[in-house]
């Protein structure tokens, strides 16, 4: 997709992959085939590190919301796939638009207090957030709010890779201690490793059975940028260029299992 | 409504005179009251915006958000989701330029039912100051797609138009006041959202206006008539989308416009008439605005005086352009 676009966001959205597959896949509760914009009777994903919308319109397109023929219009004329994910063009899946930073988790929190106003308290709200978007302060407003107003049916996840455009996070903007951040603002914090499907399963049970309790819920997942190609792998320098061709013929052939239909 | 050019001026000085900001915190308790999808958020201004009411009637649907605004209107757009209606309350200047980016993705781009309600708007919101007298504001929401743009001129002109927006689909920016300024429209004066309000028929010049300026544009109407020159003046209260029909009818009869405004000429009502003329019929126009100024402390009626938007103003705007209209030097 990223190739086709020779434009996007491969390294986010590599290090996200196996996240979102178990997400959608096996974790939440969802009808891509009723799909309307209220999601009554859903779990809710919002997706605020919007950039790596190449993953996610796979995982969407693979779960059933739209046809995966769809994926090679991702970035060009008159797509429903934009560079950034987006509302307005209709493409089944997406609740808000997002891409500029630090939005996400204030609209989650607005969509977990609606499940808990309409009494679908049996329904998860939960979110993604690059670390480097934690800079934004509207993240941490929303944090701030999130704890005050109890909303313990939100689970939000931090694609922990330690990398963002102009380098390593903590060259560019130091996050300090963050798990001691978010429990500071009256979060539960748990942590994994976002590449290991027994530490996901093994957390999101965690993270659910930690809910519900007056608290949200934050997971710190390790991730690593670029994952399954050795040359994108732990680097900014992938986080928003498109491979040539050769580099893309490379890494398809060390992902023919899971990008065989490509 | 009562005849305001014949009117003595004991009857102008025995109206009634009430903030628009309550206007509003009565219509949400009454918008409340018949719908209970309806949720309030607050940026810690619940006194100043009048939502008390709200709050105490459905605390489950009234939601404090702290001195957090970009937070409050991503809040609100989640809301929707769901159903509900958001209606977001603080200062104009919070509820706009301090939020622009979060209402242009998480709310227009979005096709979110939020209604952004804002408070204290313009000059008149007095002695705090520029810092806080927003006058960008309509020029920024107007230039949003999918955003519906109005702003009233009274009490019970913002309570109808609460229950307007509630009813109608798709963002709204709402724009009211902080200060007492006399009602002007009855209880039942029908609301609706892109239809002009005729506030008097005349023949010589067009005002068209909005909010806080109806009433002096009724004063300056007033001034005129006793020179023998009839105003034909349109309460535009809702400036996107405008109600082109209305204006275009008027300046067909009157042959010139004055557009009065508490805002910047940059970006207000008036760069929107002059566009809505330009296409459908060029018309001479004065605008009556503020020029490229920020405010200052002062009480509402001074500021309005010193910043060109008074009843003289206005009048004065008037004369100039109907001599330009008949080809006399202005």
């Amino acid at each position: 997709m990223v190739h086709g676009a020779s434009s996007g966001h491969p390294g986010g959205s590599l290090g996200c992959t196996d996240f979102l597959v178990k997400l959608y896949f096996e974790e939440m509760s969802i009808e891509p085939d009723r799909w309307n914009m209220d999601g009554k009777g859903e779990d809710l994903f919002f997706l605020s590190n919007g950039h790596i919308s190449p993953v996610w319109y796979s995982v969407l397109s693979r779960r059933g919301y739209f046809d995966v023929s769809e994926l090679a219009t991702f970035r060009k004329l008159n797509s429903r796939l934009q560079g950034h994910p987006a509302t307005e063009e209709g493409l089944p899946g997406i609740r808000v638009a997002s891409g500029s930073l630090g939005q996400g988790l204030s609209v989650a929190c607005g969509a977990a207090q609606a499940k808990k106003l309409n009494g679908e308290n049996e329904r998860w709200v939960y979110t993604l957030h690059g670390d480097g978007e934690l800079q934004e302060g509207q993240i941490w407003e929303a944090a701030l709010y999130a704890a005050h107003h109890r909303i313990d049916n939100l689970i939000s996840f931090v694609d922990y890779n330690g990398q963002q455009i102009d380098g390593a996070v903590e060259d560019v903007m130091s996050l300090g201690n963050l798990g001691a951040k978010w429990a500071a603002f009256g979060w539960i914090v748990l942590e994994c490793n976002g590449h290991d499907m027994s530490d996901l399963d093994r957390t999101f049970k965690e993270a659910r059975a930690a809910g519900g309790q007056g608290k949200p819920v934050v997971v710190l997942m390790r991730t690593d940028m670029g994952r399954g190609v050795d040359f994108m792998e732990g680097t900014h320098k992938w986080h928003g260029v498109a491979p040539n061709d050769d580099q893309l013929a490379e890494a398809l052939d060390q992902l023919t299992s899971s990008l065989s239909d490509y | 409504m009562i005849d305001f050019i014949s009117a003595d001026q004991a009857t102008l000085d025995g109206l009634t005179r009430k903030d628009t900001r309550s206007g509003f915190g009565q219509g949400l308790l009454e918008v409340g009251q018949k719908q209970d999808n309806v949720v309030a958020l607050c940026a810690d201004l619940t006194g100043s915006l009048k939502m008390n009411a709200f709050q105490d009637a459905f605390p489950e649907r009234f939601k404090q958000a702290g001195i957090a605004e970009a937070n409050m209107i991503g809040v609100a757009a989640g809301l929707t989701i769901g159903g509900l209606i958001p209606f977001t309350g603080t200062f104009a200047n919070f509820s706009t330029g301090r939020v622009y980016d979060q209402i242009r993705q998480s709310v227009a781009y979005s096709g979110k039912n939020v209604k952004i309600c804002a408070s204290h708007c313009g000059l008149t919101l007095g002695e705090d100051g520029a810092t806080h007298q927003i006058l960008e504001d309509v020029g920024m929401m107007k230039m949003l797609p999918h955003m519906t743009v109005i702003h009233t001129c009274d009490y019970e002109q913002t309570r109808n138009a609460t229950h307007a927006i509630a009813a109608h689909e798709g963002p709204v920016y709402f724009r009211f006041g902080r200060p007492k300024v006399p009602v002007i429209t009855d209880a039942d004066t029908p609301f609706v959202i892109g239809k002009a309000r005729r506030v008097m028929t005349g023949s010589d010049v067009t005002i068209v206006t909005n909010g806080h300026i109806v009433w002096n544009s009724i004063l300056a109407a007033r001034i005129l008539a006793a020179e023998g020159v009839s105003v034909d003046l349109i309460d535009m209260h809702t400036i996107k989308p405008l109600d082109e029909a209305a204006l275009v009818e008027s300046v067909s009869r009157t042959g010139c416009v004055v557009s009065a405004e508490e805002h910047q000429r940059n970006g207000g009502l008036g760069e929107s008439v002059a566009a809505c003329l330009s296409r459908h019929m060029p018309t001479p126009q004065r605008y009556v605005a503020v020029e490229d100024q920020f405010g200052e402390s002062g009480t509402p009626a001074q500021l309005l005086e010193k910043y060109g938007l008074g009843p003289e103003a206005i009048a004065t705007a008037c004369r100039e352009v109907m001599a330009v209209k008949q080809g006399l030097p202005a």
